[in-house]
């Protein structure tokens, strides 16, 4: 079974979501979609200053095997992306929830609040394997 | 629930990750994919590849019927042991399958199909066989292919005494049986080593023995990766039956001569040998980051365009690499459109690795 830390929020496209206290939202990949995508190889993040709505295709992670999208967990104002994934990006399997891909700056505090517990993630993982 | 080899058991006790491949349940990988690739460029790795079809045909007639239905030709062997790559083509060239073929005596040959094409092979190989009093008998072997720089020597360790020897004394693309083993030097890696067919109730415990010596059980995503580095077409990908031996880079799998030898697809072919092919098949090289993937467009500047056919990251020269069918007046560099975004690449000569060596700059 694939790791889901309790202090995290979740989608059911499998982004992990950590809220700041200033706010900001950090958003990476869970444990169960690095491994189901397998050895990444490439990662495109997306431009800071653009602008994305909640559920909005906005990076590319790709390994070996094939190409997946990262939706954006809320709607907001991308503050970053992780530089140091260019060139490695085999940091999202070997930590998945201690590499980052983008900060954003949610337009709607509030929004986070519709996102996934770890308890309601894990409910995701188990329904999704059957 | 897919089909499963005699060693699916032994796949999940490993913790492989299984995916549908031509409806079987197959091992993609078991754990990295990337070391899986790794071992067989540099040590061994193994692959369940049971899943292929084994197709006996034997009658007096055998060696005139597969001169008809191959365009590679069989005339070729003498040896029994000795194999042949080839297509099986439609009357208009098209590539029904790609297959390999072991001449073991006058009146008897053994074939080697694809898994996603089993059922279309067999039907279109029981209609030409039929006139030539030919029986196609599918075999039910298990079939394990160990690849890589000490794969020979680490597979000889565990045959018998007798097997051995003459295992080790095989040339390239020839095989030896005996005790229900069919040993051959051949494989889908571009490493060296054996591909080996046994009955299925050995095939478990062989793979324990092999595990014992230190060979690396392997997906079916690192013989992808492992066969595009090598150039080795995949059926279904790089070629199908819209397109022509001609068009695939296998322009080295068609036998020409003699001249009246009147195999399957041979007039449709030479027409478009006479009038030239419109299309080309090569390697492309990613000059800027991203990942290659099939059915991406190439844009060659002022000749049209193309598409890419398998393309991945490719782990021993760690950038991305294809297969592509480009416009045959395509120059050195292209662009590929990666989902929006213009890419540059650059044509190569393939293959891209072989025996280790990496063979493009």
């Amino acid at each position: 079974m694939s790791k889901v830390p309790p202090d995290l929020k979740y989608t059911k496209s499998h982004e992990w979501v950590k809220v700041g206290s200033d706010g900001v939202v950090t958003v990476g990949i869970t444990d169960h979609a690095q491994e189901a995508l397998g050895d990444l190889v490439y990662v495109e993040a997306p431009q800071k200053g653009r602008k994305l709505k909640a559920g909005e295709a906005c990076a590319v992670v790709e390994s070996v095997k094939a190409a997946s999208d990262l939706y954006s967990p809320v709607g907001g104002e991308v503050l970053e992306s992780n530089a140091t994934l260019a060139d490695a990006p085999e940091k999202i399997n070997q930590d998945p929830y201690g590499t980052w891909i983008m900060r954003l700056k949610p337009a709607n505090a509030a929004d986070v609040n519709a996102l996934l517990d770890a308890k309601a993630y894990e409910q995701v993982l188990v329904d999704e394997a059957h | 629930m897919g089909k499963r080899t005699p060693l699916y058991d032994t796949h999940l006790a490993a913790g492989a990750r299984l995916v549908d491949f031509g409806g079987w349940d197959m091992p993609v990988n078991y754990g990295s994919q990337i070391e899986e690739h790794h071992a067989v460029r540099r040590d061994a790795g193994m692959f369940d590849v049971s899943h292929m079809t084994v197709l006996d045909l034997e009658g007096s007639r055998v060696r005139d019927f597969l001169r008809k239905l191959l365009a590679n030709d069989v005339s070729k062997l003498h040896e029994p042991g000795k194999a042949l790559y080839s297509c099986m083509l439609n009357e208009q060239a098209g590539i029904i399958d790609d297959l390999i073929v072991y001449f073991l005596r006058d009146d008897w040959f053994r074939m080697v199909v694809n898994a996603a094409t089993h059922d279309k092979d067999l039907d279109w190989i029981a209609r030409q066989a039929q006139p030539f009093g030919v029986k196609p008998a599918e075999r039910d072997l298990a079939m394990i292919a160990v690849q890589g720089p000490n794969a020979r020597e680490k597979v000889a360790s565990l045959l018998s005494v007798s097997l051995r020897d003459r295992a080790l004394a095989l040339k390239p693309f020839t095989a030896v049986s005996g005790e229900g083993f069919f040993v051959a030097r051949t494989g889908y890696t571009g490493e060296d080593g054996f591909e080996i067919m046994l009955p299925p109730n050995q095939a478990a415990l062989f793979w324990q023995r092999l595990v014992s010596q230190g060979v690396k059980p392997c997906g079916l995503g690192a013989r992808d990766t492992l066969r595009l580095e090598a150039a080795m077409n995949l059926y279904g990908a790089d070629m199908d039956e819209s397109t022509t031996p001609l068009e695939s880079g296998l322009n080295w799998t068609v036998a020409w001569e003699p001249a009246d030898r009147d195999f399957i697809g041979r007039k449709a072919l030479e027409s478009q040998r006479d009038a030239g092919p419109r299309r080309k098949f090569v390697g492309l090289l990613l000059q800027d980051k991203g990942v290659l993937r099939g059915h991406q467009k190439v844009i060659a500047d002022g000749a049209g365009e193309g598409e890419i056919t398998s393309g991945s990251f490719s782990p021993t020269l760690e950038r991305s690499i294809a297969l592509a069918r480009v416009p045959v007046a395509a120059g050195d560099t292209v662009q590929v459109d990666i989902r929006g975004r213009l890419c540059k690449a650059q044509i190569v000569k393939p293959p891209f690795v072989r025996n280790g060596k990496v063979l493009v700059k």
